[in-house]
């Protein structure tokens, strides 16, 4: 461990305890309105209630941000919080994974910037400065990470190589499309008109009003999956995936390429015409982390939330070398099972991943990098086992459950399972293969365009 | 870990040689350790307390509603479903095998719903032995294993308790020479 110097205890930004009220100012407010919701409570104490709530929550935050103070100090990020209960949190540099600028609304008014020390415990085992000044935040970043990795921050950023990026025209469009937010639309549109045609005023008065509230929620909804992609950015660094997006937080997130278990690639029912895509993938230590925005937090980390079907292969073929679109279909007799999605459940194996293609409405195809496997299982159910096929399900990491390889024929689910274990064990240790895959047959062309080829061929 | 008392029963899963074309992956490898017969005893009890339960709620509420045939009808179908269900216990109890290979180890289970674990060595973050208090009284335990992923869920109810702590520590050691990272 590189020798950093010893620096002396800081305290954070003065104007920090602002910016965290203004994050609990929803809190605030809530308490402020409960006397006026319960009316009868007088003009005059009501003052008083209000301006004590106030000066509570400011000294509450005046007090946390005295009895903070963080420093670097023999290889270790030391901070200090807490008032009652000492919280003493030490981050030894070498384990440091990522470090990210994080800037919130507020905070980027007041000129202000948050800076998140992210290491590969999953629980309790980040540290967070917030708020310091936005140049400091970019010195004490580079610093840190000059000690972590010994790399200096402009290499890092000249060697920054951008791989995709969505217009925001298009994700305005996309937003609107996604899921259920279409019926949803309709739904408040037929309100509104219920309203206008309904014949009674109470009546027309409720309508509308189930309307507003409908619209409403809608439009939450759609203003908060903008709130953290416009803008979206994805460039490969060589400390893992920069990603950028976001109007009123610009987060910049680091993915270390390890703490990516598997990838998904789902094309919904509405973006069919267009032929758009979103990636996902699933990240190990997914859990949500505390003081997580809960933009990036949750199972999946979006890579790419909307592009054309070439876009996402050139994509793809960047962050999964070596994978390809799964190519075996199911035995026909599948039919007779899963009869509006047979002919696209597809499988692929490859050396170092595994890939699978379901469902007929929202088709989702997920590739898992066999060296990230945790378990193989096999399954067969009565009506599987009168047809004569099962399913084999690979684990990994992370909060989705993995990849499942659902109704193969049976000598082919045996094949599966018992190479499987050894090609996930070679994968982990990247020798060499020894096991040479029988050929499983291939189904006819589906109609997707060309293969994916990576450059290179070794696990990610 | 040869249960020498164990009867090799009902086994549902069985090798490939035998010309049943469905049988799981593995199942003509020879040495499957099978659980103790005690893991049926235990089931079954479990059943008829279940069982019972039923009668006494059912026929209780059949007396109280006053309609004549209700009571008779609940002890006919529970006793019918209790039989049913003994059967299915009595199987399913009787399916649990675990094979220990070079670098994995190897779970099946199920009697209509059949399914098999392979888990690695190196995969294998903790393993608990658990035991209830029924697995108590017959000295039994549950040895458990946990990998970084929430769906490995590879169990081995039944064993006895001195065989599970072995196995335990056992696991726990390859589980350290073989690990690997994330």
């Amino acid at each position: 461990m590189s020798a950093s110097p010893d620096r002396p205890w800081q305290r954070l930004h003065p104007l920090s305890p602002v910016v965290q009220l203004g994050r609990s100012a929803v809190g605030v407010l809530v308490v402020l309105a409960i006397p006026y919701i319960s009316s009868s409570g007088g003009r005059h104490s009501g003052d008083y209630f209000d301006l004590a709530v106030i000066a509570l929550a400011a000294a509450g935050g005046l007090i946390s941000w005295l009895v903070t103070r963080w420093r670097v100090e023999e290889g270790t990020l030391r901070v200090d919080t807490g008032l009652i209960r000492r919280r003493h949190a030490q981050v030894p540099l070498s384990r440091i994974q990522s470090v990210d600028v994080v800037r919130p609304a507020l905070a980027r008014v007041l000129g202000l910037a948050e800076v998140r020390v992210r290491t590969g415990v999953a629980h309790d085992g980040d540290a967070r400065l917030a708020y310091v000044a936005e140049e400091q935040a970019e010195n004490i970043r580079a610093d840190l990470l000059a000690w972590a990795h010994r790399v200096t921050l402009t290499q890092t950023q000249d060697l920054e190589r951008p791989l995709a990026s969505v217009s925001n025209r298009r994700l305005l469009l996309a937003v609107w499309l996604q899921g259920l937010v279409p019926l949803e639309f309709l739904l408040a549109v037929l309100f509104v008109i219920g309203g206008f045609v309904a014949p009674t005023a109470p009546d027309r008065s409720s309508l509308l009003g189930a309307a507003g509230v409908w619209l409403l929620l809608l439009l939450l909804a759609v203003a908060s999956s903008l709130n953290s992609q416009l803008g979206f950015e994805v460039a490969d660094a060589p400390d893992g995936l920069r990603i950028r997006g976001g109007l009123l937080g610009t987060v910049v997130e680091t993915l270390p390429r390890p703490r990516i278990q598997a990838v998904r690639q789902i094309e919904p029912l509405w973006w069919r015409p267009m032929g758009w895509v979103r990636i996902d993938a699933d990240v190990a230590g997914g859990q949500r982390r505390k003081g997580e925005d809960r933009g990036a937090a949750g199972q999946l980390r979006i890579l790419l939330p909307v592009a054309t079907r070439a876009e996402a292969a050139t994509f793809l073929a960047e962050i999964a070398p070596g994978a390809s679109r799964p190519r075996t279909a199911a035995p026909s007799r599948v039919r007779w099972k899963a009869p509006l999605s047979y002919h696209l459940l597809r499988l692929g194996v490859e050396p170092n991943w595994v890939s699978a293609a379901t469902g007929r409405w929202r088709r989702v195809t997920t590739w898992v990098a066999l060296a990230k496997v945790q378990s193989v299982r096999w399954s067969q159910g009565p009506v599987q086992r009168q047809m004569g096929i099962a399913s084999v399900h690979l684990d990994v990491a992370g909060r989705q459950v993995g990849v499942s390889l659902r109704d193969r024929d049976r000598t082919e689910a045996l094949q599966l399972v018992e190479q499987l274990a050894d090609l996930c064990r070679v994968a982990r240790r990247q020798l060499p293969s020894p096991i040479a895959l029988p050929p499983l047959p291939i189904a006819a062309e589906d109609p997707q365009p060309a293969t994916i080829e990576g450059t290179d061929s070794g696990p990610t | 870990m040869q249960d020498d008392d164990a009867p090799l029963a009902i086994d549902t899963f069985r090798p490939a040689s035998d010309g049943r074309p469905n049988s799981a992956p593995f199942a003509d490898l020879p040495n499957w350790n099978r659980i103790s017969p005690s893991l049926r005893k235990i089931r079954q009890l479990e059943v008829a307390a279940a069982a019972v339960g039923c009668l006494i709620l059912g026929t209780g509420a059949g007396i109280l509603s006053g309609v004549g045939f209700l009571a008779p009808l609940v002890v006919a179908v529970v006793g019918v479903g209790w039989g049913l269900a003994a059967v299915y216990m009595w199987r399913r109890a009787g399916s649990w095998g675990y094979l220990e290979r070079e670098q994995d180890l190897l779970v099946r289970r199920g009697v209509m719903f059949r399914r098999l674990s392979v888990v690695p060595y190196g995969r294998m973050q903790t393993i608990d032995v658990t035991a209830g208090p029924l697995e108590r009284a017959f000295g039994l335990a549950t040895v458990r294993l946990h990998t970084a992923s929430a769906a490995t869920d590879a169990r081995i109810p039944g064993l006895n308790r001195c065989d599970a702590a072995v196995l335990r520590d056992r696991l726990s050691t390859l589980g350290e020479v073989g690990a690997e990272g994330l």
